[in-house]
């Protein structure tokens, strides 16, 4: 009798780009997910090994700790400047930056607003979750109206404090970007997009083709005070009508 | 090379780039803005890499991205401009990273004026970001000085993975002398060993300044401070002027001791017995040199242009051994050298002891002056 060699077809693995450790990110966050469809573009471009990435200040300050490549960590919004300073230097490597809506869009909004505005051919990963997480739960410039949160705790007033920054519109307007689009990671669909976006997002710093970034519409059960399926409805209820999803610029080149 | 008539601070960023900076991240401000007009034409003549930031905040965080890398780089500031800084520096100093500063120091404090002043001696010498960390400060008084400095502080930052900061002053930046560059330094082709160029047939490189573990943090606090006592041992450098037989020694740093030399000159010639003692690095501060002078002058007269601040410094190296006088200008006033010529006069023959009141007293002889210059 014939003995039937079991095969195992590998149909799923971890990138070569993350590192095994596991991460410390709560259940119900995107950061696991951005950071694997990350990883899984350097592996399909197969550019990990000229890749440096920039940290932020943020939940993902430990960034560094789960991806399998250079690495810096930047001061909390000089992401940019950093990256700006290291593509200079060696422009033939790929950098990106990783950042929160604090890191980019308060302490770092001069920082990320001059990156685009000269071009600099870094690719920005912006995770747009509506609060800063780290620190516990205060509000954010992508704060919705109304949302309570530690330092806002009767929600957010505009009358005070003004209505969330839409950062993928704005940026939108340099002409040194070159692309711009906001996705979202609340279900698999959307998933999908993102990583086609994020693919492409490091395909226009490859071919030169000026500032690339995707914000990612995440997740903060922990601070939204959400369980993780809630927290993804709230990204679709809440979050998708205030920050559209779409293409806010595409330079043509792009797609020819 | 032959020696040519240069400009200050042409002449400084000239002597980096034969020193082989690859990366120049400043942001414009008076008085060291020569310095990036001239880069941003130089820069790109090699192929090096040259960016107007948009802030002194930004371009520090530039000058430490590249640091990463392992290439050359620096950025050229003044005093209010320095201050945006202290946060990436603080950072650049717990990365271990290599980056060279330079302060074209001005009144202040805060947007003060363009001229000269020597009132940043405590924020760059103490630290000025946060942490525990030590840079070395360098302090030129002419311009072949700070072309020679330039060329040793990138060579120091390297070896120590330390930050270096060279402080001159609008009189610096701004005057013409004759000096001479060096040749053009070749660029290493690889990057050391713990830079981010990509994790090619190697782990990757993670350079970060977070510890979360105090554990490791003061292992990483333990590391810069042993680095720093190599550096007090090894890297102290100071120039000494009419010191063999002096009763008296002025201390003074930059233009300050330079004009000071003028006045020392005269005063030789009166027969006082003065000598100059010209620390170059601010940071390690010549400890063991003051001490021993401290053994063998009457009288100790400090001279700078801030609110005596070098003076406690040399104040706690002496140790009372002999009295401390000072004598400052502040706001960007730049002494003359009759003022100092006249104070040199006057602690020959003093016999006073002033015990902690010699700023008391010096503020009295100020404006006393001050009334008598209008």
């Amino acid at each position: 009798m014939a003995i039937e060699k079991i095969t195992d077809t590998l149909i799923y693995q971890r990138s070569e780009s993350l590192t095994e450790l596991h991460t410390h990110y709560c259940p119900g966050c995107t950061h696991g997910i951005a950071h694997r469809l990350i990883a899984e573009v350097l592996d399909d471009l197969d550019i990990r090994e000229k890749t440096i990435g920039v940290a932020p200040v943020g939940c993902s300050v430990f960034a560094y700790n789960y991806f399998n490549c250079d690495f810096v960590e930047a001061a909390h919004g000089r992401a940019p400047a950093m990256a700006t300073g290291i593509k200079r230097v060696l422009p033939k490597k790929t950098v990106f930056t990783y950042q929160g809506d604090g890191d980019l869009a308060s302490i770092g909004m001069a920082e990320i607003m001059h990156a685009a505005a000269r071009g600099e051919n870094i690719t920005v990963i912006f995770i747009n979750n509506a609060i800063y997480g780290m620190t516990g739960g205060q509000m954010a410039p992508t704060t919705l109206p109304g949302m309570k949160t530690t330092s806002s705790p009767l929600g957010r007033d505009v009358e005070l404090a003004g209505y969330p920054i839409k950062m993928a519109e704005i940026l939108a307007n340099m002409e040194g970007a070159g692309y711009i689009v906001r996705r979202s990671l609340h279900n698999p669909a959307n998933i999908r997009k993102a990583k086609k976006a994020i693919r492409t997002a490091f395909e226009v710093q490859e071919r030169g083709l000026g500032f690339a970034m995707v914000e990612l519409l995440s997740t903060c059960p922990t601070n939204w005070k959400l369980n993780p399926q809630e927290a993804m409805d709230f990204v679709q209820e809440y979050m998708v009508p205030v920050f559209p999803l779409g293409d806010y610029k595409v330079r043509p080149e792009i797609n020819e | 090379m032959a020696k040519q008539l240069l400009k200050g601070n042409e002449a400084f960023a000239e002597a980096a780039i034969r020193a082989g900076v690859e990366g120049f991240f400043g942001y414009p401000i008076t008085p060291s803005t020569e310095f990036l007009e001239y880069m941003s034409k130089r820069m790109p003549e090699l192929g090096r890499a040259f960016v107007q930031a948009e802030s002194e905040v930004a371009a520090i965080n530039m000058v430490y991205g590249a640091a990463c890398t392992g290439k050359r780089t620096m950025t050229a500031s003044s005093s209010p401009g320095i201050s945006l800084m202290s946060e990436g520096i603080s950072y650049i100093a717990g990365t271990e990273v290599p980056a060279v500063i330079v302060n074209v120091m001005r009144g202040g404090p805060g947007l003060g004026n363009i001229a000269p002043a020597q009132g940043d001696y405590n924020q760059m010498v103490k630290g000025g970001g946060h942490g525990d960390y030590f840079p070395i400060v360098l302090a030129p008084a002419t311009v072949q000085e700070a072309i020679d400095n330039i060329i040793l502080a990138f060579d120091l930052a390297e070896k120590y993975r330390s930050v270096v900061h060279v402080v001159v002053d609008g009189n610096i930046g701004q005057m013409m002398e004759p000096a001479e560059l060096p040749p053009m330094r070749e660029i290493p082709k690889d990057p050391p060993i713990w830079a981010v160029a990509g994790a090619k047939d190697r782990d990757p490189n993670i350079l970060t300044s977070i510890y979360i573990d105090p554990v490791d943090e003061e292992i990483t606090n333990i590391r810069l401070l042993k680095r720093w006592m190599e550096i007090e041992k090894n890297e102290v450098r100071f120039l000494e002027y009419k010191m063999d037989d002096a009763e008296i020694a002025v201390i003074g740093f930059g233009t300050a001791g330079r004009v000071a030399s003028s006045s020392i000159r005269t005063a030789r010639e009166e027969g006082i017995k003065v000598g100059l003692f010209r620390p170059l690095t601010l940071a390690p501060f010549p400890k063991l040199q003051i001490s021993e002078i401290s053994k063998r002058v009457k009288r100790i007269l400090v001279v700078e242009m801030n609110s005596g601040m070098m003076l406690e410094d040399v104040k706690s190296v002496v140790q009372g051994r002999v009295p401390v006088e000072f004598y400052g200008r502040m706001g960007g006033v730049t002494p003359f050298p009759d003022e100092i010529l006249d104070e040199i006069r006057r602690v020959a023959s003093s016999d006073e002891n002033v015990e902690d009141s010699e700023r008391e007293r010096w503020l009295e002889r100020l404006e006393e002056r001050i009334l008598g210059e209008k």
